[in-house]
């Protein structure tokens, strides 16, 4: 009785085997070669020389060693995490923030269409838009501060302010999306324990600090370390809106690995940057995990 | 107990005072800018200096619109406010849909055959090959982006429509992934059943999987699109000839060229504009689907 059935699950197991790979097939194929092949092409062409033309020149970790003592690099990197750091906390905290707000308040799905839609819109057209708003001499926000008997604000043609204007402007598009994914987070703690913190006359900062923090843990370590890694990754805005000035204060590592590759066609010392930034990511996540794992442990 | 009661309740309503102040001021700050990317590509050229803080401007015109359309010759244009440059946006619409609808059809299809294997089928490497998959999640973009235009260069394809969709037609690890983990929570009886009547994979696959993952599927290609749609960096790369340009790597270049001093405001709001209505399109017959789908797989 119990034979017949499992003979033939096993032989239509054999059938899947190779009918598995037909259904793998194409994505294998796409994977293969826009996903493998590039990521090792990329680490061997990271140790030459090459200018598109003619055939690489294998230069071993020279591209490595130039780039570790190339000031313009180091200074991307670090208007790059300057960047970080003026975009994640605050995205974060407003997404929290809009997040609670929305759980008291509505939970409609049109609401929620609305405050995602500047994170649907093209980054391109999200830049052109603050760049107008932002203007010096016409943009609306400026024209009602001088209204109002001030000078215009240099927003995003100063050195001091250029950087926390892009950052600005990927907040205003990144909060709505990111307080949903914190909202979905909020449905999941259980109302009871909510309503027992109520009864017994737990405050608001307390039920704040003592319940939904601890309950949101995982959600936000997830959304701060994959927004830190996409954050790492900002070219859009900068590319439309300063295209890394004034001088250098929004001359991002994207910005320079473009740069180097597209524009003056270093291939080598392009994609060697790329994979400095690549471990630097990788350990930043590590780092975050580490640490988010470590204080997950005290609920 | 009735006192405590009415404090509360005293303190909910101020509170509630509060949140809806809140909230019609994040309502305010989301819709604002487009309301005056709107109003922009409606106000003539010299309206723009004259009355930059006008809710509307006293006189309203769509040759913005004509103009970054190529419907309105280009000394006229220049006229009404344009900086010379020949620009077509029509063209790069019609090449954005024709990318993006492109990836769309493909990547959803091979993904979620991909997905039916990794959720289903019994293969030797099956998990350390979904790993693998799921790995390249981690990679930085440009990573792949360098040597994937050499290679893209090398198949000939530079300033092509394959070879702007190339990278992700086949898949994306996000795709396989995505629908993987909605083929997982299926019942499987059917299936079983079916096997057990003889039905082969393709039989199986089309007659009960597709069906039972067409919600799925659906919200995976409603993300696709939009993400095609957006992508700038990319297109702009391996696709700048005037003829084979994307909608964002024109606004890109338009915006690149404008001159210094006299930016033509008006038609780059009225691009933006254009830019912006696939995706309210999309957000007013999905929005519930994109919306609930962020719950569920939680990125992207």
């Amino acid at each position: 009785m119990r034979e017949t059935p499992n003979k033939r699950k096993r032989k239509s197991l054999d059938k899947q085997g190779a009918g598995a790979l037909l259904f793998l097939l194409p994505s294998l194929i796409g994977f293969a070669a826009f996903f493998i092949v590039p990521a090792l092409r990329g680490i061997f062409l990271s140790l030459t020389d090459w200018d598109l033309l003619g055939k690489p020149g294998f230069v071993g970790l020279e591209n490595y060693g130039k780039l570790l003592t190339d000031e313009e690099f180091w200074n991307s990197m670090l208007v790059t995490v300057k960047y970080v750091f003026w975009n994640i906390p605050l995205q974060t905290v407003l997404a929290l923030g809009i997040a609670l707000v929305m759980d008291r308040v509505t939970k409609s799905s049109v609401f929620r269409g609305i405050i995602l839609i500047p994170w649907l819109l093209p980054n391109v057209v999200v830049a052109l838009l603050w760049l107008w708003l932002l203007d010096p001499a016409v943009g609306v926000i400026n024209s009602t501060v001088q209204s109002w008997g001030m000078k215009p604000i240099n927003f995003l043609t100063s050195t001091e302010l250029a950087l926390p204007s892009i950052a600005g402007i990927n907040i205003w598009r990144h909060m709505g999306y990111t307080a949903l994914i914190v909202f979905a987070g909020l449905q999941g703690i259980p109302r009871e324990v909510e309503e027992a913190a109520l009864i017994d006359g737990a405050s608001p900062w307390t039920r704040f600090i003592r319940i939904i923090l601890p309950y949101l843990r995982p959600v936000l370590a997830f959304v701060i370390i994959t927004s830190v890694i996409g954050s790492f990754q900002i070219y859009d805005t900068v590319a439309i809106t300063t295209r890394g000035g004034p001088i250098t204060a929004t001359y991002v590592i994207y910005l320079f690995i473009f740069k180097n590759g597209f524009e003056s066609y270093l291939m080598g010392y392009a994609t060697a940057a790329s994979m400095i930034l690549f471990l630097i990511l990788m350990g930043v996540s590590f780092l975050q995990m580490r640490i988010m794992r470590a204080s997950e442990s005290d609920f | 107990m009735s006192n405590s009661n009415s404090a509360l309740n005293k303190k909910t309503g101020l509170t509630k005072g509060i949140l809806w102040a809140l909230t019609a001021l994040l309502l305010f700050v989301t819709l604002f800018p487009f309301f005056w990317v709107f109003r922009t590509s409606l106000t003539p050229k010299s309206l723009i200096f004259t009355e930059p803080t006008a809710i509307m401007p006293s006189v309203r015109t769509w040759t913005h619109y004509g103009r970054v359309l190529g419907l309105i010759d280009r000394a006229r244009a220049i006229e009404l406010g344009g900086t010379g440059q020949s620009v077509n946006f029509g063209l790069n619409i019609l090449n954005s849909f024709i990318v993006s609808i492109g990836v769309t059809i493909f990547q959803v299809l091979f993904s979620s055959m991909a997905a039916f294997a990794f959720a289903r089928l019994k293969f030797r490497f099956r998990e350390m090959l979904f790993a693998l998959y799921v790995s390249t999640l981690m990679i930085p973009s440009i990573v792949m982006m360098l040597p994937n235009f050499v290679f893209v260069k090398d198949l000939h394809l530079l300033n092509t429509y394959l070879g702007i969709m190339a990278p992700t037609l086949l898949m994306t690890p996000f795709a396989v992934f995505f629908l993987r983990q909605f083929m997982l929570g299926i019942n499987r009886e059917l299936e079983e059943a079916a096997f057990l009547d003889g039905a082969g994979l393709g039989v199986v696959f089309w007659e009960i999987i597709i069906p039972l993952c067409a919600n799925a599927m659906m919200t995976l290609a409603v993300i696709t699109f939009i993400n095609t749609w957006n992508d700038y960096m990319w297109p702009l790369i391996v696709g700048k000839k005037e003829e084979i340009r994307t909608l964002t790597v024109a606004l890109g270049i338009f915006r690149l060229q404008t001159p210094q001093g006299q930016p033509d405001w008006g038609g780059m709001m009225a691009g933006a504009t254009l830019a912006m209505v696939p995706t309210l399109g999309i957000l007013i017959l999905f929005g519930r689907r994109i919306v609930n789908s962020i719950g569920f797989s939680g990125f992207r």
